[in-house]
């Protein structure tokens, strides 16, 4: 993974000596409330409902042991010992003191780790695929290109005041484990007719109050052009984005109102005057930064016998085989496998992790997965370098951590963002739902029989729970003080993305396990043979679904 | 005589500021947009960008201008941020101030893509404001003040 360098290590000392300044300077009341607000926001920190919150960078989901366990130290010594891993790969901490953030900056920036732009209006944390590097499927690393984004838009003093929040992923693969249709910006690695790889380039996705699939403004663009174009595409928007409308000031809104063409012949535009500048990526600048992304020692192993002796394993344990058959995937290197370690126990709010599973998953990591740990969109955990032959004694271990619930893509693998319980903007509650939504299935059997299903769960329209882009999407809203969930059907976060369709009036929270269920018998009694529920979704449409949940409530 | 600070001091301030009521502004008077639009002879005047000017209608006449006084109403428009930097990457080489509301902390963005004057609205906060142009000695990215970014810088 990448290491800082002096000057990396210098420009976020740097960054928490300001921070620590602006926060005496707040206390002391030379700053005010709306002053102080963009700066505590750039530095990741919120004021929550009940305490503020803290979302520290996890730059494209990639930690080090020795991050992990400082993460874990922070959580006991300045929270209640835990932390919640966020949709967007980031860690937040739920409980910490104002005038402490400034000595828990001082605390990460010791493991090369920030909270820089993890909120408000300017380009916030580069996600990526979770696999990235391991994944069979893969055309070329992502990484690279990420690390090099996160440096380009790290203090990037033109777009530091953007009219709101702007997001980029990559994905270098031939499915797209980044939602990169959901982004402000997604890029994604393709070939082009001569077999050169560059830069698929597309804007203006985003989900929020006004879900959007990104549009293709690049078919291929060559990488050493990625950030002057990158560039072009942000001026464009911090010069015309709307900002008198903070529900219409995303990027995704400008592009509608200007239309694709008019928008790509604006970026083109401004790309002419910088492209072939100083910010032109050099061959040495890519292969520097590629070279942070090289292979750990893998062992030369033969995979045909080590998929013999683990499919020997689970022939005589079905728990352990339903645990390999979800929780971990096919690796690049032969008798490697990635393992996703489950966020999603029932009792527990998905995507929560306490200290003491993040220091016994970092003990485990250095033992099975060179030292590193990843983190998920979906709000889950990855050791992305197991051997096949070490996976029985893994998941023995993971066991008493309660971390080895094997449900991952299925159905009560729920994206659930912290909702009401936590978050100030949240019109309703969403750990509860998802609650009870696991407590009703607790049939892993059925469950599996269910075959995949992305639940996607958010408190409000802002959507950090991607709701547009779930199989199924629960979002709360508020009706008249009431917390009410409206249910959508049929989005996907795939390459085939999607936005889904809402089902009808929206559901109050003690109904919603049976909502689910009426849903899901639907789609068991019209699926064919092992279709999945969005294929089957797809081929029917909604009005069965309709039919059946809004059947007896009449 | 009202201050700024220039180049990282704090100096007095010949020009008078904008004012859009008036018909005549004075020569040593920084002009609007559109008084500035209506002015026969350009050479050695001095004009204010409000958001949603854009530079475009500079352009022809970056030789000319003294002073581009890009003014935020409020901090967080960020639309100033990319008239300095377009206006220095076409060629203008005459002063660029902040003027209007922004904020100290905005100091080292507002440096580094080309604004050398700073004009707040309380005077009282040039003093303290000077350290905030020493936040940073490193910056990834190009901008106008190190216009190599730090992978063509690093050994």
């Amino acid at each position: 993974m990448y290491v800082y360098d002096k000057v990396d290590q210098k420009i976020i000392d740097e960054r928490v000596a300001q921070y620590r300044d602006q926060t005496a300077r707040y206390l002391a009341g030379e700053l005010s409330e709306e002053q102080f607000l963009p700066l505590r926001l750039q530095n990741g920190l919120y004021i929550q409902r009940l305490a503020p919150m803290l979302r520290i960078a996890v730059p494209y989901g990639l930690l080090n042991t020795r991050q992990v366990r400082k993460l874990a130290w922070l959580s006991r010594e300045y929270d209640k010992g835990y932390v919640h891993i966020s949709t967007r790969q980031n860690v937040q901490m739920n409980w910490p003191q104002l005038p402490e953030v400034p000595d828990i900056l001082a605390e990460l920036a010791a493991v090369e780790m920030h909270a820089v732009q993890t909120s408000g209006n300017c380009i916030r944390n580069t996600t990526t695929d979770q696999f990235a590097g391991v994944a069979p499927d893969e055309l070329t690393d992502p990484r690279p290109y990420c690390e090099l984004i996160r440096q380009w838009s790290t203090f990037h003093p033109e777009f530091a005041f953007l009219p709101r929040k702007f997001k980029i992923a990559v994905c270098g693969s031939e499915s797209d484990r980044a939602a990169i249709y959901a982004h402000d910006i997604g890029l994604e690695l393709v070939r082009n007719d001569k077999g050169e790889i560059g830069l698929k380039v597309l804007a203006g996705g985003g989900l929020g109050r006004t879900p959007v699939i990104g549009s293709v403004i690049c078919d291929w663009l060559a990488p050493r052009h990625m950030l002057t174009y990158l560039e072009a595409i942000l001026r464009v928007y911090n010069q015309h984005g709307r900002r008198d409308n903070k529900y219409k000031a995303r990027i995704k809104i400008l592009v509608r109102a200007m239309g694709v063409d008019a928008f790509r012949a604006a970026v083109e535009k401004e790309w002419a005057a910088i492209k072939d500048g100083p910010s032109t990526l050099t061959e040495n600048a890519l292969a520097h930064a590629a070279s942070f992304f090289t292979d750990p020692p893998y062992e030369t192993l033969d995979g045909a016998a080590a998929n013999r002796e683990l499919a020997d394993l689970c022939s005589e344990d079905a728990i352990f085989s339903n645990w390999v058959e979800r929780n971990t995937r096919e690796h690049r290197v032969d008798g490697y496998r990635s393992v996703t370690v489950s966020l999603k126990a029932t009792g527990f709010p998905p995507g929560d992790i306490t200290a003491e599973q993040l220091e016994q998953l970092a003990d485990l990591a250095d033992e099975f997965s060179f030292g590193e740990i990843r983190t998920t969109h979906q709000q889950n955990l990855v050791l992305a370098d197991v051997r096949s032959a070490d996976l029985h004694s893994l998941w023995q271990r993971l066991q008493p951590l309660g971390l080895a619930t094997a449900n991952i893509g299925y159905l009560t693998d729920m994206i659930c963002c912290p909702g009401g319980d936590y978050c100030a903007l949240a019109n309703a509650k969403s750990i509860p739902v998802a609650e009870a939504i696991q407590a009703r299935f607790d049939d892993m059997d059925y469950v599996y029989d269910l075959g995949p299903i992305d639940v996607n769960i958010s408190g409000c329209m802002n959507a950090c729970g991607h709701h547009h882009i779930g199989h199924i999407g629960i979002l709360g809203v508020d009706k008249k003080g009431q917390e009410f969930y409206q249910v959508c059907l049929g989005g996907s976060q795939a390459k085939d993305a999607s936005i889904g369709k809402i089902l009808g009036p929206s559901f109050k929270q003690e109904d919603m396990p049976d909502v689910m269920e009426k849903i899901l018998d639907t789609f068991v009694s019209l699926r064919a043979e092992e279709e999945s529920f969005l294929d089957t979704y797809r081929r029917v449409g909604i009005d069965p679904f309709k039919e059946r949940v809004y059947a007896e409530a009449d | 005589m009202p201050k700024l600070i220039k180049n990282g001091t704090i100096i007095g301030d010949n020009w008078l500021p904008a004012d859009d009521t008036l018909e005549q502004p004075a020569s040593n008077q920084i002009h609007t947009l559109s008084q500035w639009q209506a002015l026969p002879e350009k050479s050695g005047s001095a004009v204010q960008l409000e958001p949603g000017d854009g530079v475009e209608p500079l352009l022809e006449h970056l030789t000319d201008i003294a002073v581009v006084a890009v003014n935020f109403p409020g901090f967080m428009d960020g639309r100033g941020f990319s008239y300095a930097r377009e206006l220095r990457e076409r060629g203008y080489r005459g002063e660029i101030r902040a003027t209007g509301h922004f904020i100290r902390d905005q100091l080292t963005y507002l440096s580094r893509v080309g604004c050398d004057a700073f004009q707040f609205a309380d005077e009282t906060l040039l003093e303290p404001a000077l350290a905030s142009l020493q936040d940073f000695s490193e910056y990834y990215q190009a901008a106008i003040d190190q216009p190599q970014p730090l992978f063509r810088r690093r050994a």
